[in-house]
């Protein structure tokens, strides 16, 4: 306590405080604008729905993936005739979620969805989910029930913006008509900026319904929403440092890389440090797999160069990666000599799972943009860092430990061989869409990635079907462009009626069904984990079963080129042919054996070092002792 | 474990209470308290919350709030550099032969009677945990009926606002 201030004291104190108050007040305002190439338009008198779609518009969406309902009903008559939002009808709100998912990954734009209230929107959870695990741009438009039955139990009502919160980036609920355009603005904004992800716009039909005036551009009003892009330069200089000294560094690159858009700037960080590279799963393509210091993919099924490297790493150089348990195994023995640098837009990443000794927080392009000067200064003081040895050892890994897999003693069809076929005749200029489970490990292994958003994935969250409708949105917005999905018997049960989306909207993608008549990934973990008790994986969709659906005939149905290829023979004549084929889409239906197996594996929650390279095969390290 | 107390600013907007208690709930950690109410700007709300948490996790917890979009500012509250406030409302079981030293009790503590019928008292304090832990140990014998608090409210010594410091921070990243 300072004793009694005097009168002068106090008019100094409230008109500081007066000061800041006004300050803070017009920043809480907002004064940030969407920048945008359009010109200023309206104030329109509009609808609340005309609103909505007028606002899609300005905000540069071209392409919507939904379903009408009733509570959306509204902002579809207007959409019905806007010249600029193409809306492609899907047949389930889950496959309109990851078409805008796919979408979003082919072009790195914002993926947009559209659905109705209740059921509509409680479908779309999965790929919101999908979205916020794999940071996608996503903004998902849902109708609600009328403002005046909200919390009513009224028909087809549902709290999507609570069921949704902890899978969102951020989420609005409109009742206010005149709030439509700003929070369209916003939603885009948050959805693309920063780490990306997705962003739920949950609209009361009272408010589509209600006379409102559209103006734009719009003004921003995020007070609290601030990503952080520059990095600290300091932080720059301890990298640098770091990796120039090094001897054992490897650069772990994740999915940021790639939205961060940063690909061709990483490409001359591994050149100019002389680094070997390792590409996650979401990170596939963002250095090519031909360049010669890339030892593939880390982590459960990833190469056993990779893994080693990481864990024999003296310095362990994170880009856009967030230590996944995937890809570090059991976390307390992952990396155990590596310092690490951890760079990232997102601060929460950092340190969440590691310990960072270097954090660095921005926009990956920004971060590497700096540290290339910076190591390039470094090694013109201190000369070029010392890998030699390190690379020694590594490419003994490489030459000991391949890429490869074991034929199939059952006579069928290997999926590896299929996988590797599809990628070689294909090529990569391709994008290929994976499922998930063994099809997608063997399509992330066998299959070579030469470009950033070639591959398209669901990694984080590990949603089975996404394959179908993300292929069929990565092809709406790559038209250009061969789309494969790679998908399996037990995902493309799930979301195939996406195809009728597909022949009729003229999308025509490739499917290529990697069909074991099995839950391959559950079972392959009953064979070595559960004593080969397969509880509940067989679908019977293969060679030798009742073929429930048979995929040949429900491509057929579904306006389908439907080819099915049992040997091995006929896999590059049939891949061959859906590559010529581009007036529909095509479906081949490769039956492969069950047995075959992800390989090289390292068992959920053990230590990397424990990888086995095929089954019962563990590779034996130092063998430079 | 240890007690830390949070102020988080917000913005004044529907749901932000959700948001922030949900955002605890889903990473694990445990609320020990949260009082919410206005502040000095009518677009901003203060939630004070305290949690028990070792140190890692509480910074990761700092970080998850920090990307929540309608929250502005996040400041911990150091014990020593603080004052930490509660308000209890308490019923006590207060008869002709009893009153005289519950309100002993009441005065002891500083306390004050705001509610009478022959048979209780409801009694007000306000203060630091531990004496109002204190006052309810008292109490106690002559039968607690209901207890009634707000939550810890916190607020730094000094001069200094942590809405200047909020303002401040942001001046300097633009």
């Amino acid at each position: 306590m300072t004793g009694t201030p005097t009168p002068a004291q106090i008019a100094a104190r409230a008109e500081a405080r007066d000061q800041v108050r006004t300050e803070l007040r017009s920043r809480v305002g907002g004064k940030a604008e969407i920048e945008t190439a359009a010109p200023r338009v309206g104030p329109e008198e509009v609808t609340g729905a005309q609103s909505i779609v007028r606002s899609l518009e300005e905000v540069g969406a071209d392409v919507v993936f939904g379903i009408p309902g009733g509570a959306i009903l509204p902002t579809y008559d207007p959409l019905m005739d806007s010249a600029k939002l193409r809306h492609i009808l899907v047949r389930h709100e889950q496959g309109g979620g990851h078409a805008a998912s796919g979408y979003a990954h082919a072009t790195g734009r914002v993926g947009v969805t559209m659905a109705t209230s209740g059921p509509g929107a409680t479908n779309l959870v999965t790929p919101i989910a999908d979205a916020n695990m794999d940071s996608i741009p996503l903004v998902a438009i849902t109708g609600q029930v009328g403002a005046s039955a909200i919390g009513t139990d009224a028909f087809q009502e549902a709290d999507i913006v609570g069921i949704t919160m902890p899978i969102t980036k951020h989420s609005y609920l409109i009742t206010d008509p005149a709030e439509i355009p700003r929070t369209i603005a916003e939603a885009f904004h948050i959805a693309s900026t920063g780490r990306p992800g997705p962003v739920l716009v949950d609209i009361a039909k009272s408010a589509m319904q209600s006379r409102t005036t559209f103006s734009w551009p719009q003004e921003l009003n995020l007070p609290g929403y601030h990503p952080v892009t520059k990095p600290h330069s300091k932080q720059i200089r301890e990298a640098a440092k770091l990796l120039a000294t090094a001897r054992r560094p490897v650069l772990y690159v994740g999915g940021g890389v790639i939205r961060a858009g940063a690909s061709e700037l990483l490409r001359q960080l591994v050149d100019l440090s002389g680094a070997p590279v390792v590409t996650t799963l979401m990170a596939r393509g963002a250095v090519p797999d031909s360049h010669p210091q890339h030892l593939g993919m880390p982590g459960m099924h990833g190469t056993v160069p990779a893994v080693a490297a990481l864990q024999k790493a003296d310095l362990v150089f994170a880009l856009g990666a967030r230590f996944d348990d995937r890809v570090t195994g059991k976390l307390s023995s992952f990396a155990p000599l590596a310092t690490v640098i951890h760079a990232d837009i997102d601060p929460a990443e950092i340190g969440k799972n590691r310990e960072a000794d270097v954090p660095i927080v921005g926009d990956l392009r920004e971060v590497i943009g700096d540290l290339l000067p910076e190591l390039a200064r470094e090694h013109e003081e201190q000369g070029r860092p010392d890998v030699e040895g390190w690379w020694r050892q590594l490419d003994d890994w490489r030459r000991t430990y391949p890429r490869g897999y074991t034929e199939t003693a059952d006579g069928l069809l290997s999926p590896q061989h299929v996988i590797q076929r599809l990628g070689e005749l294909t090529g990569p200029e391709a994008i290929y869409v994976a499922g998930v489970g063994q099809h997608q490990m063997w399509a992330a292994q066998f299959i070579s990635y030469e470009h950033p958003n070639t591959w398209i994935n669901s990694g984080g969250l590990g949603t089975m079907g996404y394959s179908i409708p993300a292929a069929m949105g990565a092809k709406v917005g790559q038209p250009d462009r061969t789309v494969w999905a790679v998908d399996g018997d037990g995902c493309f049960q799930m979301t195939n009626q996406e195809l009728a989306t597909c022949t009729i909207n003229d999308i025509p993608i490739k499917v290529a069904l990697i069909n074991n008549s099995s839950l391959g990934m559950v079972r392959q973990w009953q064979t070595l984990f559960y004593e080969s008790r397969y509880s509940n994986t067989d679908l019977h969709t293969g060679h030798g079963t009742m073929r429930v659906p048979d995929f040949v005939k429900l491509a057929d149905a579904y306006g389908c080129e439907g080819i099915r290829v049992e040997h091995a023979s006929d896999v590059d004549a049939a891949i061959k042919r859906a590559n010529e084929i581009d007036d529909r889409p095509v479906v081949v239906d490769f039956t492969v054996s069950r047995d075959a197996m992800v390989w090289p594996m390292v068992a959920a929650g053990v230590s990397n070092d424990d990888i086995q390279y095929a089954r019962g095969i563990s590779p034996a390290w130092d063998r430079e002792d | 474990m240890s007690r830390h107390t949070l102020s988080v600013l917000v913005e004044n907007k529907p749901g932000v209470l959700t948001r922030v208690a949900g955002l605890f709930a889903r990473r694990a950690f445990n609320i020990h308290s949260l009082a919410v109410g206005p502040t000095e700007h009518e677009e901003i709300s203060r939630i004070t919350v305290v949690v028990d948490v070792e140190e890692h996790p509480l910074e990761q917890v700092t970080k998850q709030l920090n990307k929540l979009v309608h929250v502005i500012k996040i400041v911990e509250l150091e014990p020593e550099s603080s004052v930490h406030r509660e308000l209890l409302l308490v019923k006590v079981r207060a008869d002709a032969a009893t009153r005289t030293g519950v309100l002993e009790v009441v005065e002891m503590f500083r306390a004050r009677v705001v509610d009478v019928v022959p048979d209780a008292v409801v009694i007000e304090s306000t203060g630091p945990a531990a004496k109002l832990d204190a006052l309810l140990a008292a109490l106690e014998p002559y039968g607690v009926r209901e207890i009634v608090k707000s939550g810890m409210l916190a607020v730094g010594r000094g001069s200094r606002s942590i809405t200047d410091r909020a303002f401040e921070r942001a001046v300097r990243s633009a």
